[in-house]
Formats: structure tokens, sequence, C-alpha cells
């Protein structure tokens, strides 16, 4: 588990914290991350950040689940014991494949969505038992905080605080965070 | 910020709120203590729900010749519950997958609570299918799992194996697109937590969630892909248990208008149970600011459609029946209407078809009493519809030698009202220890659609008209 000490500001508005984070970078100041309570839209244009690639993972999910469908059928259906039904055709899988489709489908979405969903819960490192990491217990109610990286900046603590003050902060404080668990 | 048409009606309502209040609102059921109508709708819940435990041990023990059924009616109440069940279980999804496609900001007060209502209806009806196998203990067998029976699989060709396929991948996927949503927001209570025990519980819940921007936009993305998968699946579920029935050969199942009807009759019947609940929620936790009188109306409105679907479905049936020209057909449905089910047709016709035809007036929209009242006679009426479908079409068929009757035993009845009862024990479990409304998504639209925030709007541009 490595830890890294950050400096925050916690501000009380939405409109406040994009606005802080403006000033910040017009001063040449880095912002590594922002904290809120709910997802603010166009922020991760101002913190230039690239839009998550998490629904590629759905579809490759998906894609595996499709070929896993058609390939365990026609084993099941086709190759190790082809029931004759009504008559309907069993000797191919082409011949037979309306009726199996459902189950491709049902399939195919149980796979893209849990792959996804657990691509996700890895992503985010959020699984049952980790600690809270957000900075202060409030930015999960009505605050938010921008998040600054003593090692990306090169100005003093001090520079940084006194940034910080400028915009329309409420609190500023230092804390430590966790940044990787493995 | 996106701006939204002056026209539209406030869907946050009060002057005075802000993202602070919203949480102090939906917190308060959690972290205050419940009161006596709380504990006395609870133990009836409960003791309901156990007895439906017992009668279940009861048939698992006796098998279900403990049941009415006979061996011309093979299917009744089970199969009635199953499909009314797993017909209310599709609208917490709807909901929230296909009005967040729609961009619906509507969703967001009651897309929790819905989908919580879901679950809970999903897991009853699953219980179904595996009591009524009578050996419950080798449920597993229809998983197609390697086996000493001469390598013999499970039948792909069949909707009942289509089913347990659709029916886990639906209760799976809605399991976590609840719970995604639900982390951030547990997360809030988490952070709240004073006492020991709750902080360690909702910390294990909350999942350790950070809301740094990064995570807030893969749960923006990881909700709309979720919600483009779960739209064909709601959709696919209800096909699926329709073809239970289409694809026999007994007259009155075997039709092609089945799957679009049922669907339409799950998002009915969902919708009513989702009026049901919440109208109740609503006003003992005090949400008439987050639910207002405008997500009411609209919920009506799909009512009035998806109502007026069914109708039309159930007349086309009846139609068709007799211009088929087939005669065994025809009598399915002569019978339906005047035979000795026929008070079971009607109560149907009248709770799905007539009763939700008054809301196509906007005073009776609005009107919650009569709102709560009519969701009732669709709960109702759809639980008959259901039992129309399967018990008449099956109580004469082609041998009128065969001809016979259907009669609930008391373990039936016991199941039935059982389910009912644990259905109302999680729901209210649910109101008590989750967040019923989603937090962070009512905090996202409140500037944009919240009344406190339309006014400072207006505000500003006053200056500027009158300059």
């Amino acid at each position: 588990m490595t830890t890294e000490n950050f400096l925050y500001g916690l501000y009380n508005d939405d409109d406040r914290l994009v606005e802080g984070i403006k000033k910040l970078q017009s001063k040449g100041i880095k912002v590594n991350d922002a904290y809120s309570p709910f997802p603010i839209h166009g922020l991760e244009d101002v913190l230039g950040m690239k839009w998550t690639r998490i629904a590629i993972t759905s579809f490759m999910f998906g894609l595996g689940g499709l070929t896993l469908a058609i390939l365990a059928i026609n084993y099941f259906m086709i190759i190790d014991w082809p029931m004759n039904i009504g008559g309907k055709p069993n000797f191919s899988l082409y011949e037979n494949l309306p009726a199996f489709i459902p189950i491709m489908f049902e399939f195919t979405v149980l796979c893209a969505a849990h792959g996804m969903a657990i691509t996700y819960f890895a992503r985010n490192m959020t699984f049952p038992g980790l600690p809270a990491r957000n900075p202060h217990p409030k930015t999960t109610d009505d605050h938010f905080a921008v998040e600054l990286s003593f090692r990306n900046n090169e100005m003093s603590v001090d520079d940084l605080r006194n940034a910080l003050k400028e915009t329309e902060v409420v609190e500023i404080f230092e804390k430590e965070r966790i940044t990787k668990f493995l | 910020m996106v701006k939204e048409a002056e026209v539209r009606e406030p869907l946050i309502l009060g002057k005075d709120v802000t993202y602070n209040k919203i949480t102090e609102e939906v917190c308060a059921p959690v972290e205050g203590k419940a009161n006596k109508l709380w504990w006395a709708v609870f133990l009836v819940a409960l003791t309901l729900g156990l007895w439906g435990l017992g009668t279940i041990t009861y048939l698992i023990g006796r098998g279900i010749g403990v049941w009415g059924l006979n061996n011309t009616v093979g299917w009744a109440w089970d199969i009635t519950n199953f499909v009314w069940w797993v017909g209310i279980g599709h609208a917490g999804t709807l909901i929230s997958a296909v009005l967040l496609l729609f961009r619906q900001k509507w969703r967001m007060a009651i897309n929790r609570a819905a989908e919580a209502m879901t679950i809970f209806a999903v897991m009853m009806a699953a219980l179904f299918p595996g009591i009524h196998m009578g050996r419950i203990w080798v449920s597993y067998w229809v998983l197609p799992i390697p086996n000493q029976f001469g390598s013999l699989w499970v039948n792909f060709n069949s909707p009942l194996l289509w089913d347990v396929f659709a029916i886990s991948t639906y209760f799976s996927v809605s399991l976590v697109f609840w719970y995604i949503g639900l982390i951030p927001d547990f997360a809030t209570i988490r952070d709240r937590a004073t006492g020991p025990i709750a902080r360690k519980m909702y910390g294990l819940l909350s999942f350790g969630w950070t809301g740094n921007a990064k995570a807030w936009i893969r749960f923006e993305e990881v909700s709309l892909v979720l919600a483009g998968l779960a739209t064909p699946l709601v959709f696919s579920v209800h096909s699926i248990v329709s073809m239970d029935f289409a694809t026999s050969v007994i007259p009155g199942w075997h039709t092609t208008i089945f799957p679009p009807y049922f669907v339409a009759g799950a998002i009915f019947s969902g919708f009513a149970m989702v009026q049901t609940l919440l109208l109740i929620t609503r006003k003992v936790l005090s949400y008439e600011r987050s639910i207002t009188i405008q997500h009411i109306e609209l919920m009506n409105i799909i009512i009035v459609v998806t109502g007026s679907m069914v109708g039309t479905a159930y007349l086309s049936e009846l139609f068709i029946s007799w211009y088929s020209g087939v005669e065994y057909e025809s009598y399915a449905f002569l019978n339906r209407f005047s035979g000795p089910y026929a008070w079971s047709y009607w109560s149907m016709m009248a709770c799905n078809v007539i009763t939700p035809q008054f809301f196509w007036f906007k005073k009776l929209r609005r009107n919650l009493m009569l709102s709560f009242i009519l969701s009732i006679f669709v709960n109702i009426g759809m639980w008959f519809e259901r039992f129309v479908i399967i018990v008449t079409s099956l109580h004469r068929d082609y041998l009128p030698s065969n001809w016979s009757w259907f009669h609930p035993t008391w373990v039936d009845i016991g199941v039935y009202l059982g389910t009912i009862g644990l259905f109302f024990t999680l729901f209210l479990l649910f109101t008590r220890f989750f967040p019923v409304l989603a937090l962070n998504e009512l905090k996202s639209i409140l500037k944009s659609s919240g009344e406190a925030y339309r006014e400072k709007k207006t505000e500003d541009k006053t200056p500027e008209t009158t300059a």
C-alpha cells in the first residue's frame, strides 16, 4: 500500500469548484483530482481527463459471452447429445439456430454487464471492506474538494495555499491518501 | 449547466432546498428510529411472510399434490403468481434504464425504490418455479452441468430453459445496476454515521467509494451502458415468459401476439405496483418535495398508455379467435368470457381496461387517492389476467371428458399470501436501511430542475429584460 500527502481545498458549491480549478490552472498549477458528491458535467474537460474506455470492455465481455454460448450450445445440442424434439432439426447449429438465439442473447448480456461491473469496481478500486478514501466526509454530502499534488507542482506549499485562498474556498487542509493498494 | 425550458414544472419542490437538505431528507429514515406505524406494518408483513415460509416447507415436505392442481389443470396459481411477480418486477429496470436512455429526469426520484421493488419481486417470482419442481433439492438440474445421466443436457430449444437464463440474467443484472447506483449513496450515509456499527456496515456496503472525478466519469458511463444492456433485457424477459405459453399448442395460449402483449402488461402492472408503494412511501417518509404530483401524473400516463395497449391486445385476441375460424381457438375465448370462469375474465377486463381510462383526465391523474385505488385495481386485474390465461385455457381442453375445475387449497393461498408478506418485509427493511431516493442523482438535477434554483435564474434575468 502506498500513500501520498496532498493539499486539499474545500468548496461549498459545484460552480465555485469549477471556477476555482480554472483559476488555479490559469496560474500554472496542476490540479490532480476533484471530489464531489455527484457527477459534475464538464469537469473532466476542465481537469483534462480522458473519457473512460469502460464501455469497450463491456463490448468485449459480451463478445466473449456470445462466443462461449455458441460453442457450448453447439457442443451440448448438436455434437454431444442431439435430441429429436418434435422432429425439429438437430443435426446442424445453423438450422437449429432460431431456437438458440434467446439464450445466446441472455448470456451475452450476462457477460457484458457483469464483466463491465467487475472492471468498474477494479478500476475504481472499490471493493467491500476497502477504507473510504475521500479527503473529507462532507465531499459525499454538499462539499466539493480539489486535490493538489506536491510532487506535480513545483511551487512551495505556501504558494499553493495562497493560490487556493484566492479562490472561493471554505477550508484548506493537508491529508494523506492511499494512492495504490498493491 | 444544462438549461431547461421555463414551462417545465420543477422536479424538486421547495425554495430552500440545498444539497445538504437533500442529504438530510434522504438519510433521516436511515438514521432515525422507526415509528409505530412502520413496526405495525412490518410485523404484519413478517407474520405473513413466515406463514408463507411455513406453507412452503409443508409443500416441499408433502409434495405438490397439496396444491389444488389436477390432471387437467396442471398449472394454476403457481405459474399465475410467477408471471404476476415477474411482471411487477419489470417497472424498476424500465424506469431506470429506459428513462435513462431517454434522459427523463423525473426518473431520479423514483428509480431507487422502483428498482428495489423489482429485485424483491423477481426474488418472489423465482421462488415459484423452484417450489413447483417438487424436488427443490435437484433444482440445479436446470443448469447445463456435466452429469452422470449419460451426459444428458438441458434442452436449449425449450422456452422453460430460456426462462432460466432470462430470469437469472435479469435478476443479477438488475441487482448490479441497482447496487452500482447505491454505492455513492451508501458512502454518504457512511460519512455521516456516528455509531461504530453503522459506520462499519455502511463502510462495507459503500466499497470504499471516493467520489473523485474519474470515478464519476466511470459511474456515468457504466450506468449508461448498463441501461443500454438492461433495456433489451427487460423486453426479452417477459417475451420469453410469454413463450412458455405461446410455443405450446393449447388454444388460448398459442398466439403470436403474446410477447408484446405480455411486455405491455408487465410494464402496466409494474408501474401500478410502483405507484402503490410510492404513494405510501412518499407519505410516510414525507418525500413530497422530491416525489411530486408531477411524478405521480407521469406514472399514471404510462399506466393509461400500457393499460390501453393491454386492452387492445385483449380485443385483438378475441377478434382473431373468431376470425381464425379455428373452432378450438374460438371456443377457448367463448368459454373465457361466458364460461364458468367468466367472473375472472370480467374482473380482469374491468380492472385492466376500464378503470385506467379515468387517467385520460388531468384532474383524476393528479388525484392521489384515486391513483392509489386504481393502482390496487390494476394489481388485482393483472393477477386475474394470468389466472384467466392459464386456468381458463387449461380447464376445458380438446376432450370434454377431461374437463375439470380448479380449486385452490389453503397451501396455494398460503404460498401466495406468503410471497406478498415476504415482499413487503423486504421492502420495509429497504426503507429503513437503504437510501430510498437516489441522493447523488437528485443533487445533480437540483440546479437545473429544482424550484429553489429556478427562482434564482428568473431573478437573474429580470434586469436584462427591463433594460
